[in-house]
């Protein structure tokens, strides 16, 4: 088969290392036929995640700035949502906009948020970065708490549903059977969520493909050397913030839909720390991986939920025994200690151990190219002395050795 | 007037508790480069063990086999799974430890349901009066045995060969292993004594006037990240300097809140943050933490 030859659509199609995503695609699009409620709500909540992840993943995974204020950012795009498309009454004000909109201007304000922050993220590193952004979350919960009119404060406010010009994404308005299915607000729900994940990974990949994605893994991998290459390393770092906010504004809305209410419990640290597990599990930097992470960490809880009564091992919350929650927390943190010790590269690098291993020695080259790929960007801390060694000249005054 | 001295003195004498928490940070940040995600879980399994065990052990044997616990927790946290990801990127180890913090604090808080268990301190609720101020006991006594043991550490740091040690293995690893420091001693010992530094500060987070040992215990141990960042990751002297700091403004923004409403009732618990990122902005690697040198 000569893929590789085949243009556009045709080509992502038939090319041998997109069939497991195209074949889940299919899957996804007709689960809505077969699938209860359960499952399509659980679905719906799993896609809102997945956007979130993948926007973190830009950020943490990519461009290696450890963030710890997903949940601020979640919180400013689910919130901007229910003002903005919300009628005002009891105390809590509200535009009334047409959802659409609502959402476009939500995501709209959590780049800018990501955005206002991005000097400090430009300034400070690492593990400061990693505790500065937990600034954020601690500010927003303050703030979500006690701004009543605009948040509905500590009993939070609930979220109008989402339309279309013409078309609601709830039960009825207009009634619609697909193929004797009855499409109400789960069916709904489901199409949009996957439609709005899909593009959001598909986005995600071009962009690490082109330009911009390389530019990104240099300033992780090594901010002096990407600078002398002429990549402008806090210009890149804000954008990255940029993006991976409107990211999470999105996935905000999205949550805030599947949920129906939105109170500061929904973002809490513990959020941020859920996404951060989800990129790790998933691989950093892989953005199916990151999809997988957040469909485990989101789905885990909803599931052991719904079928808790019939779970030997699980007790009611408050008993004093392992609740569902309880259960899910122990199996995600486990997982992320194991998959940290075991296989740093997550759920991305078994992945790509089973395909190698399934092909046999003789598999294609792209395999090995992107391995090797893979392989000298992990070692080019080391490998860049030359490049770095190069760069004296060009350094600024501000990166000169002191002593 | 009154109001503002036993405001300054409750915000010192929580600083200091900070401060035992920070320095734990510190502690383990150089001999191991991790911030240890976890320690607000180990604060709370200190806690944890005097809460169920004074009674039959009495305070002093509960708290001797909390802090052990809690040293011992920091230890293996060390052994199993620090020392074998010396070189994975900050990411990984952060969240890994991350995990441990969820595996430890889900059980933790489990077993405590929704009862607020009390440690038994011999001091109670006792309110002593110094010069006109009155102040718990609890509070003067954490800030009495912090600056005990604070100084005890500076001093050690300073003089026994373990505090040197400890000091050439963060000044550059490599050489001290050369003049034969053993660093896995040196990062197994740091985390011994950063958990028990941690079931101190436990001891008296949860004592007078906060009813006792609940699971948000945890986020009030969360405070003592900025503290550490503000002070300087790798900076013993920074991380009580800032303890102070954030303790202070901590207890006066929320002393006065009356008066700072337009900014929302319990703000006392944004200010550690407020005041970490703006030091951030001017000083990145915080008030007294070494700056990050590119050597070209």
């Amino acid at each position: 088969m000569s893929r590789a030859k085949l243009p556009g659509l045709l080509g992502a199609l038939t090319s041998l290392r997109r069939w497991p995503t195209v074949a889940l695609f299919a899957i996804a699009v007709v689960i809505p036929f077969y699938a209860d409620e359960f499952w399509l709500r659980t679905g719906f909540a799993v896609f809102a995640a997945v956007i979130g992840a993948v926007g973190l993943n830009l950020l943490s995974g990519t461009t290696g700035q450890l963030s710890l204020g997903h949940a601020f950012f979640l919180a400013v795009g689910a919130i901007s949502y229910s003002f903005l498309s919300g009628e005002g009454s009891g105390g809590i004000s509200g535009l009334g906009l047409p959802p659409l909109l609502a959402m476009i201007i939500a995501v709209a304000v959590s780049g800018l948020a990501g955005l206002l922050f991005s000097p400090v993220a430009a300034r400070v590193r690492g593990l400061y970065l990693a505790i500065a952004s937990l600034g954020l979350v601690v500010a927003g919960q303050h703030i979500l708490n006690t701004a009543t009119p605009l948040t509905g404060g500590f009993n939070g406010r609930s979220v109008p549903d989402f339309s279309l010009p013409g078309f609601s994404f709830s039960d009825s308005d207009p009634d619609l059977t697909v193929l004797g299915v009855p499409f109400g607000q789960a069916e709904r729900l489901w199409y949009l969520g996957l439609l709005l994940a899909a593009l959001s990974i598909i986005f995600a990949n071009n962009l690490l493909r082109g330009r911009s994605g390389v530019a990104l893994e240099a300033v992780r991998d090594n901010p002096l050397a990407a600078a002398v290459n002429g990549v402008d390393v806090a210009a890149y770092r804000a954008r990255a913030f940029l993006l991976s906010s409107m990211y999470a504004g999105l996935s905000g809305v999205l949550y805030a839909l599947s949920v129906g209410s939105v109170a500061p419990e929904s973002f809490t640290i513990e959020v941020s720390v859920q996404y951060l597990v989800m990129i790790v599990l998933g691989g950093l930097g892989s953005m199916g991986g990151a999809a997988a992470g957040a469909a485990f960490v989101t789905a885990l809880p909803l599931v052991l939920q719904q079928y808790s009564d019939s779970l030997p091992f699980l007790s009611a919350p408050g008993s004093g025994g392992v609740s569902y929650a309880d259960a899910a927390r122990f199996a995600y943190g486990a997982a992320v200690v194991l998959i940290v010790l075991v296989e740093p590269t997550g759920a991305a690098g078994l992945a790509r151990r089973a395909r190698k291993h399934l092909r046999g020695p003789a598999s294609s080259s792209d395999t090995n190219d992107r391995e090797r790929k893979k392989s000298t960007s992990r070692t080019s801390t080391q490998n860049s002395a030359p490049m770095v060694a190069a760069a004296v000249i060009a350094a600024s005054p501000d990166t000169i050795p002191e002593k | 007037m009154s109001t503002f001295l036993s405001l300054l003195f409750n915000g010192l004498a929580v600083g200091a508790v900070y401060a035992l928490i920070a320095l734990g940070f510190v502690i383990i940040f150089r001999s191991s480069e991790v911030l240890n995600f976890a320690h607000g879980a180990i604060v709370l399994l200190g806690a944890y063990v005097v809460a169920r065990t004074h009674d039959s052990l009495g305070f002093a044997g509960a708290v001797v086999l909390g802090v052990a616990a809690a040293a011992a927790m920091a230890a293996l946290i060390e052994l199993l799974l620090v020392r074998r990801l010396r070189n994975a990127p900050a990411i990984s180890l952060t969240i890994m430890l991350l995990g441990v913090d969820i595996l430890i604090t889900t059980d933790l808080t489990r077993r405590m349901g929704s009862d607020i268990l009390g440690l038994g301190h011999p001091w109670g609720a006792d309110v002593v009066s110094l010069g006109g101020v009155a102040i718990s006991a609890n509070r003067l006594i954490a800030f009495l045995v912090a600056a005990v043991v604070i100084a005890g550490l500076f001093a050690a740091f300073r003089f026994t060969s373990w505090g040197v040690a400890m000091r050439a293995a963060a000044e550059d690893p490599e050489a001290a292993q050369l003049m034969g420091i053993r660093l896995g001693r040196v990062a197994l010992t740091s985390w011994l004594l950063a958990g028990a530094l941690a079931a101190a500060a436990g001891l008296f987070l949860t004592g007078s006037p906060t009813p006792g040992l609940e699971p948000g215990i945890r986020t009030v141990a969360f405070a003592a990240f900025p503290v550490a960042v503000l002070g300087g990751l790798d900076s013993p002297g920074g991380a009580l300097m800032a303890g102070l700091l954030i303790g202070v403004s901590e207890s006066l923004a929320a002393g006065y809140q009356d008066d700072l409403l337009f900014l929302g009732r319990g703000i006392g618990e944004v200010v550690p943050y407020i005041v970490m990122v703006v030091v951030l902005l001017i000083r990145p690697s915080g008030l007294a933490g070494t700056k990050e040198l590119n050597r070209v």
